[in-house]
């Protein structure tokens, strides 16, 4: 396995690790494309991309990438089944209109599918909700409840339920605090990021 | 009119078999390139123009002297760059600017006038065909359009899909709407009311439709801009007066802008080509020529493709490059699709507009 650029996030860093060389990928919610740039350059992959923000697909276009403007809710219905091998949902799974519907998308547009996401169920996160009595602002979620994009905050377990309902067999999963990796054990505490590859 | 070919033409030395079953027996091609071809051919673009436009695309127009189309975007060093690639620009099929069209003589030496054959944009793409050909490319590094022009590169990448390697289309469909259709027809009976248009045949006399092709023109030019741009542009300010005239002289800036417009654009265009090019693009759905399934148009392609809208484009609204994308998507083509942002509706492709710059470099490169 090759090892990803360290310029990239953890979670993103983790799936780049992890998806097969000569892929096809769909990433979606692609950003600037950095993982796309990482699974095109170091995989070999066919990667593709779908990002809501016109001002990043303008980015990604001008450095080569195929991305499209799009809306993960709407816009994944035209793909085809199993048109990848991965759909990659990183950190947009909590801003979806209908997570469970976008899971269903991923799992039918790929065969594989990552999910990362903020944990909400990290400690901090629960201390400052019992302690505060506020929304938590904390590190991993560093926005206000009245601006941010994170309209179904979820959890570890959450996920977990969730992937369950679907019938998606969780193949492995990644957990992740203060930028490094660290171990599965009570991760719906420590984690405040997770990373999920999930099958159908 | 001038017909007279200026730039390079090639003359097609087959009969050209057009969408209607007629044959065009002897149709030319003018075209303008620009920068070199490699030893292996592979670093030519081909840019189609619009309605229009004609293959001046980064040289000074003949007739106007105004500088080439589209020289904010190809030439040294700009995103579609001639010190890297081989750029052709070819007049198309049906226009009047050296290729075969109306007014070109027919082989009774008179000119074609309504006897030219209604053509298609995928008549226009099969002349375009030709030229390659001609020019022994047998693979485009990339085919770029804007509007007509996107309908042009469209047509090449599902009928020739060996043809190019990319496919840039900007502000443009894959299908003429009926709104699109009607805004052409009253600019085709505009043309026809005038006397002057004599069922085609003015080539020989001295009046020409230039009104009823002006109209067509200030019609259309309309379509080109976005009513914020208009309003910005003119608002309803008067034109050389302090109030109203309680006539009929163009006494708004916007009319005087219109006039302008319609009048100058007869000085460099035939309205018989008017008529047979708007009429091509009319016809064009790319999915009825493909069993109704516009994906099915593109099945199997390995071109790269990227669609180009802009959010106030309302002539060919965003809403069709996604129909596009999507199709492109359930194809499993390599496609990227950005709707830029710009104030001045559909005429943006052709205005100053840094994004499109970056994203027609980054994805010609």
């Amino acid at each position: 396995m090759t090892s990803p650029a360290a310029s990239l996030r953890p979670d993103l860093a983790a799936i780049a690790a992890h998806v097969a060389p000569g892929s096809r990928v769909l990433d979606i919610g692609c950003g600037d494309g950095a993982l796309m740039a990482e699974l095109e350059s170091v995989s070999g992959c066919d990667a593709r991309g779908m990002e809501l923000d016109g001002a990043l697909v303008e980015r990604c276009v001008s450095r080569g990438l195929s991305v499209v403007q799009g809306d993960a809710n709407l816009d994944l219905a035209n793909y085809p089944d199993k048109a990848f091998d991965y759909a990659i949902l990183s950190q947009t799974l909590q801003t979806a209109t209908r997570p469970d519907l976008i899971l269903d998308e991923l799992l039918r547009v790929g065969r594989r599918a990552f999910v990362s996401f903020p944990n909400f169920a990290h400690w901090r996160t629960r201390t400052a909700l019992l302690l505060g009595g506020r929304m938590p602002v904390t590190r991993a979620l560093p926005v206000s409840w009245y601006e941010t994009e994170n309209i179904h905050h979820v959890t570890v377990e959450d996920f977990r339920d969730l992937a369950r309902m679907k019938g998606a067999r969780i193949e492995r999963a990644w957990f992740f605090a203060n930028e490094k990796q660290i171990g599965a054990p009570a991760a719906n505490w420590r984690a405040e990021f997770a990373v999920f590859e999930l099958s159908r | 009119m001038n017909t007279a070919p200026v730039s390079k033409v090639y003359p097609i030395p087959h009969p050209l078999p057009l969408d209607s079953g007629q044959v065009l027996e002897g149709a030319q091609v003018a075209y303008e390139t620009y920068g070199t071809l490699a030893a292996d051919k592979s670093n030519a673009v081909l840019v189609c123009h619009a309605l229009t436009g004609d293959q001046y695309l980064a040289s000074p127009h003949p007739i106007t002297g105004k500088p080439g189309w589209w020289e904010r975007m190809v030439g040294p060093g700009k995103p579609i760059d001639t010190n890297r690639h081989f750029v052709i620009c070819a007049n198309v099929i049906g226009s009047c600017m050296g290729s075969s069209g109306p007014a070109s003589l027919a082989p009774d030496g008179e000119p074609y006038a309504m006897r030219f054959p209604v053509i298609t944009i995928r008549d226009m793409v099969r002349g375009l065909v030709a030229l390659l050909d001609g020019l022994g490319i047998e693979k485009l590094h990339a085919v770029v359009g804007g509007s007509m022009g996107g309908m042009q590169a469209l047509s090449l990448a599902a009928n020739w899909p060996e043809r190019a390697a990319r496919v840039l289309v900007i502000a443009s469909t894959a299908r003429h709407s009926a709104q699109n259709i009607a805004f052409h027809e009253v600019g085709r009976q505009a043309i026809m009311a005038d006397p002057a248009w004599a069922g085609g045949d003015y080539y020989a006399g001295e009046a020409k439709p230039d009104n009823g092709l002006a109209v067509a023109r200030m019609a259309a030019h309309i379509t080109y801009l976005s009513e914020a741009g208009l309003t910005e542009k003119f608002g309803r300010r008067l034109q050389d007066r302090e109030a109203k005239g309680f006539g009929f002289d163009a006494e708004f800036q916007v009319e005087s802008y219109l006039r302008y417009q319609g009048s100058g654009f007869t000085r460099r265009f035939d309205a018989n080509s008017y008529l047979y090019i708007t009429r091509a693009m009319d016809y064009f759905d790319i999915a009825e020529e493909h069993g109704g399934k516009l994906a099915d148009a593109f099945a199997g392609t390995q071109a790269r493709f990227c669609i180009v809208s802009f959010d106030t484009d309302w002539l060919y609204p965003t809403a069709e490059s996604r129909h596009v994308v999507h199709a492109l998507n359930a194809a499993g083509a390599k496609v990227s699709f950005v709707e830029l942002s710009a104030p001045h509706g559909h005429d943006s492709f052709l205005l100053e507009h840094d994004q499109l710059d970056r994203v027609v470099k980054g994805f010609v490169e």
